[in-house]
């Protein structure tokens, strides 16, 4: 049976109908409330937010010593909330110390002023973003978790109720989805090989297709123009209309696709252990590394750093960057594999599940577990909202934690009850929901104040008109950065290294010399590695190894170098420390050292 | 329960007729811009490669005169037109909106045209031209009869000098010129006599320069290598400067009155300080051959020179190598450049008797520019600026495709003076210690200053 029109043969969801060009919750029919909520909610949000101005002239009284104080007071306390909120805003840390120019101080100076006014004033500008976050509080003996989505269905607008809804899809169901980056559209991929697009606030279905084969993850490339399917036997691109674009033959048996947006890299693990990166403006193939660690079926890019994550069998996470063919970092994280990870956009936190049954939070800077969470079963999906809302779904449970990846929480934000075992899990960015595939379709679910509620337009725009989509397209090819260019820490570009020469040559034999006692200590020889002298055949390897080798600075050349440059020392300090000779009075005469000859 | 969703309405961020511009809220948290060094970087660097991409400076060559350009001059007080003068004598007056000429007089002398200047105050239009045929003429587009033949015009003035004349310059505010044969001469416009000599012991005076600020006082250089500076209101001289080799013209920074520029036989434009003459401000080194002209662009802060290499070179008046070269398969020998008055183009005369127009920034387009333009123009220049030591960017910038005959002579130059400096440092080695000091590239080329 063909499955092209399935989603619109299935109205099941309370509301809405992804029907093809019927919008159920359209935006004009519940503009008013929208507007009403959010002019309630700005008032407070402005007033707090500026209070120097206009609270200033308020409190004007007859009493002037009254008045001064009260002003430095409040001026004080705007002056200590501008600095705290200014601290986001400082990219670095400051240079210390001093250089030897009076010119190159300046420059440093003036660079360094000009910094703290940019952060000064992205701080001040806070007071320009027109929305504020959702949030869900319990008053009295109430509890978050306890409140139903039809409990916060009855005390939301009209228009957030639209977001709440369940497809029944039965049929083909787990599903994966995932959300394009400005959050409007959805990508929906059943196992058993249905795959479609929607753009779900307006309901309208972009393309369905089934492809017959076994659908293990889905992807959004760049935009909702294209996507990328992991399927049996290789990952396929389609675009909007549901076409077939490209096949993607060098990822074998994917498992779990993700895209890193900056670099236009589509990323794959698979069940042949291997992680495969293709660029997709040109279609080459980036980078393609063995974990060694067997099939793998967990795979996140980080949005700080753009490193790969993939959870392996073993409970390793390992993570990856496109051209450097070693694992950027190793961590064990469970005792049984790896079921799901998620990440947040700071690049602070990593949360993992495995088959042990515990969802543990990492810092993925100092590869530290924080704390962990027991779940009931072990956690199927897990996903990290841009606020720092968790979420973990295992069986028909969903659970959601606040404030739970800096502090560990005991009680729940939220809980939720699926219709049938959840397969995979993702919030909407720059919105309150979360989506939820599981093996009977589709749930959308209502989490106050887990998206960041504003947006930056030239970053993601949930209301991008087509034409914006085209430019931004254009600038995202202009901005490709190189794959190299993906490392651990994000900011080393640009970065100057500030030791001296000398001392870098130090650090450099320092370093040498540890790796050759380390080396010793594990029982390798370095200079045994290529000898010159070798019995037998002299082969093309052999010598290639030999030249490769002659550009090695190890240990024993370093020595070497540093035994002759001795010598060569020595024996001119002989030579000139030597008795001038009676019949020498020459021409030669000057390269014996004479007594007051400083130089 | 206290419950809030967000909720947008897509009322309050579309925009709310055709002809308004789309709402970008913005928002600088930089957790929502992630990479962002990496992509500034790019930024940068894609920056430097359109720049260059769209380096077009050439924009036009006019042609006319029949013999190589060896003067010109620019009007202070009129954008549009420029005055050359030609080998064969030819004065004309080209219009530069329009590309073509103006006014023209053919023969205007017998043998080369040396120098040219415009009268100050531009409501006649006058100026002056002076030859190797020993006479100086005031002409003038305006006024003044016209030759029998009816387009020949006929010079307002006409002063007899006792030499072939090398340069002209006109005072700023009173009716007074001076020239240039084997002595420097004043004459008021009045007088068919000059009213005043002036000489230090020069053979021949290559140029003559009145500051335009610092009104009273006029430079001049001669074949003797020397740099003399003179105050009309004495008729004396003030200064003498000595140099390796001699100077082919001079250049007033039009907003600095103490500094002028010198374009030299050694290849490199100097700067001086008027007041501190031992050592110059600064050293412009790039050139492969004599300099043979040099300007100041209005601004003060940019210079350009044009050489017997068949190039012409832009310079930041700060720093010691030039920003751009600019070259064309056809341009032979540069005898004059002028930077114009509105600081955007660059006008260059040689030996293949065409004029060229060049721009004075090559990526820089003319035209009225929207906000946004200006904004990403303004943008794409800080990060150029930002990231320029970085060597992906810096090369891009730095990369010129010169002639090879330019290419040849800088690699060859560049090797002569590693080799003349390890040369000196060899000697420095062997020599009793401090015996052999180090001269700075400032002062090399000067071999002495006497004040009067």
């Amino acid at each position: 049976m063909s499955a092209v029109g399935k989603l619109a043969n299935l109205p099941s969801k309370d509301g809405a109908q992804f029907t093809k060009g019927i919008s159920a919750a359209s935006p004009e029919a519940s503009g008013v409330s929208a507007n009403e909520e959010s002019d309630s909610e700005q008032l407070p949000r402005t007033l707090r937010d500026a209070p120097a101005k206009s609270d200033r002239k308020k409190t004007k009284k007859p009493n002037k010593r009254d008045t001064q104080s009260n002003v430095t007071e409040e001026e004080d306390e705007a002056a200590r909330e501008l600095l705290q909120r200014t601290q986001k805003y400082k990219r670095g840390a400051e240079v210390g110390g001093k250089v030897r120019s009076k010119k190159a101080q300046a420059g440093i100076d003036h660079a360094q002023k000009r910094r703290a006014e940019a952060a000064k004033a992205a701080a001040r500008s806070e007071m320009l973003l027109t929305e504020s976050s959702g949030y869900l509080e319990a008053e009295g003996t109430e509890r978050t978790f306890k409140f139903t989505q039809r409990q916060i269905a009855d005390n939301v607008d009209i228009a957030s109720t639209e977001k709440m809804f369940n497809l029944k899809l039965d049929e083909f169901g787990p599903y994966s989805l995932k959300y394009s980056t400005n959050g409007r559209h959805m990508l929906l991929g059943g196992r058993r090989g249905h795959v479609a697009c929607v753009d779900w606030r307006n309901g309208r279905l972009g393309c369905e297709l089934h492809v017959r084969e076994t659908i293990r993850d889905v992807c959004w490339l760049h935009n909702e123009s294209l996507f990328a399917v992991a399927q049996k036997r290789q990952a396929y691109i389609y675009d909007h209309t549901g076409a077939e674009v490209h096949c993607l033959s060098r990822h074998i048996e994917p498992t779990a696709l993700g895209f890193l947006p900056h670099h236009m890299l589509l990323a794959s693990t698979g069940l042949t252990g291997k992680i495969v990166y293709q660029d997709v403006t040109e279609g080459r193939v980036a980078g393609e590394h063995r974990a060694g660690y067997g099939p793998s079926h967990v795979l996140r890019i980080s949005p700080y750093n753009a490193v790969a994550h993939v959870g392996h069998g073993n409970g390793i996470v390992t993570l990856w960057g496109p051209q450097q063919p070693q694992a950027l970092a190793k961590v064990q994280c469970h005792r049984g594999p790896i079921h799901a990870l998620a990440l947040d956009s700071s690049g602070t936190y990593m949360a993992t599940s495995g088959l042990d049954g515990h969802v543990r939070i990492w810092d993925i800077r100092r590869f530290e577990q924080l704390h962990e969470y027991r779940t009931a079963r072990p956690a199927q999906a897990l996903d990290i909202s841009q606020r720092g809302l968790l979420a973990a779904g295992w069986g028909r449970s969903l659970s959601i934690w606040k404030d739970a990846l800096a502090t560990r929480v005991d009680a729940p934000y939220m809980r939720h009850q699926l219709a049938a075992d959840v397969s995979s899990m993702g919030f909407v960015p720059y919105d309150d929901v979360l989506g939820c595939g599981h093996a009977q379709g589709v749930a959308s679910v209502l989490v106050p104040g887990a998206g960041e509620p504003n947006f930056d337009a030239l970053v993601a725009n949930p209301f991008q008109t087509p034409r914006q989509r085209q430019e931004a397209e254009v600038r995202m090819l202009l901005d490709k950065l190189p794959a190299d260019s993906i490392q651990l820490d994000p900011t080393f570009i640009g970065r100057m290294d500030p030791r001296s020469r000398a001392q870098q040559h130090s650090d450099s034999l320092a370093d040498a010399q540890a790796r050759h006692a380390a080396s010793r200590a594990a029982g390798a020889h370095l200079d045994s590695a290529v000898r010159n002298k070798t019995k037998g055949r002299n082969s093309t390897a052999k010598r290639y190894a030999r030249k490769r080798n002659a550009n090695i600075v190890d240990l024993k050349r370093l020595q070497e170098m540093e035994r002759l440059e001795k010598d060569l020392r020595e024996s001119t300090a002989k030579r000139r420390k030597g008795p001038l000779p009676a019949h020498e009075t020459g021409a030669l005469h000057r390269f014996y050292a004479e007594k007051n000859n400083t130089r | 329960m206290k419950v809030k969703a967000l909720s947008r309405s897509a009322a309050d961020y579309a925009r709310e007729t055709k002809s308004n511009i789309q709402r970008l809220p913005r928002n600088v948290d930089p957790v929502l811009h992630p990479l962002e060094r990496a992509r500034e970087y790019k930024r940068a660097l894609n920056a430097a490669k359109l720049e260059r991409m769209f380096a077009k400076p050439f924009l036009a060559s006019l042609g006319g005169h029949i013999d190589g350009i060896y003067a010109m001059a620019k009007n202070a007080w009129d954008l549009d037109h420029i005055t050359t003068g030609s080998g064969d004598g030819e004065v004309r007056v080209w219009s530069l909106s329009r590309q073509e000429t103006a006014w023209r007089a053919p023969g205007a002398h017998r043998g080369m045209v040396k120098g040219i200047c415009n009268v100050p105050g531009g409501s006649t239009g006058r100026f002056l031209s002076v030859g190797t045929d020993k006479l100086a003429k005031v002409w003038s587009r305006s006024e003044g009869a016209v030759m029998a033949d009816g387009t020949t015009p006929e010079p307002v003035a006409t002063y007899n000098g006792k030499h072939a004349f090398g340069a002209v310059d006109h005072h700023r505010s009173r009716p007074l010129f001076a020239t240039s044969s084997s002595l420097v001469e004043v004459w008021d416009v009045d007088r068919s006599e000059p009213i005043a000599n002036l000489t230090w012991g020069a053979d021949t005076v290559n140029t003559v320069r009145m500051n335009q600020t610092e009104v009273n006082v006029l430079a001049s250089c001669g074949t003797d290598r020397s740099i003399i500076l003179y105050d009309l209101r004495t008729n004396s001289p003030l200064a003498k400067l000595v140099m390796t080799l001699s100077t082919n013209a001079i250049a007033w920074n039009p907003m600095e009155a103490f500094v002028f520029a010198t374009a030299n036989e050694d290849h490199n434009v100097y700067t001086f300080d008027m007041r501190r003459m031992d050592h110059a401000t600064n050293v412009l080194r790039d050139h492969v051959s004599a300099v043979m002209d040099v300007d100041y662009a209005p601004t003060g802060q940019e210079l350009v020179s044009g050489s017997y290499d068949r190039s012409v070179r832009l310079w930041d008046a700060a720093r010691g190598h030039s920003r751009d070269v600019y070259h064309t398969k056809r341009m032979q020998r540069v005898f004059c450049v002028k930077y114009t008055q509105d600081n955007a183009y660059v006008l260059s005369g040689s030996d293949d008797s065409n004029l060229r127009l060049w721009r004075a920034r090559a990526s820089e387009r003319m035209g009225p520019k929207s906000n946004r333009e200006r904004a990403t123009i303004e943008y794409a220049e800080k990060l150029k600026d930002r990231y320029k030591h970085v060597d992906d960017v810096r090369k891009v910038l730095r990369q010129r495709n010169v002639p090879k005959a330019i290419k040849r002579a800088s690699q060859t130059k560049h090797d002569m003076h590693a080799s003349r400096r390890r040369k000196e440092e060899n000697e420095r080695k062997t020599a009793r210690a401090g015996s052999k000091p180090r001269a700075p590239e400032r002062s090399k080329a000067i071999l002495g200053v006497t004040s009067k």
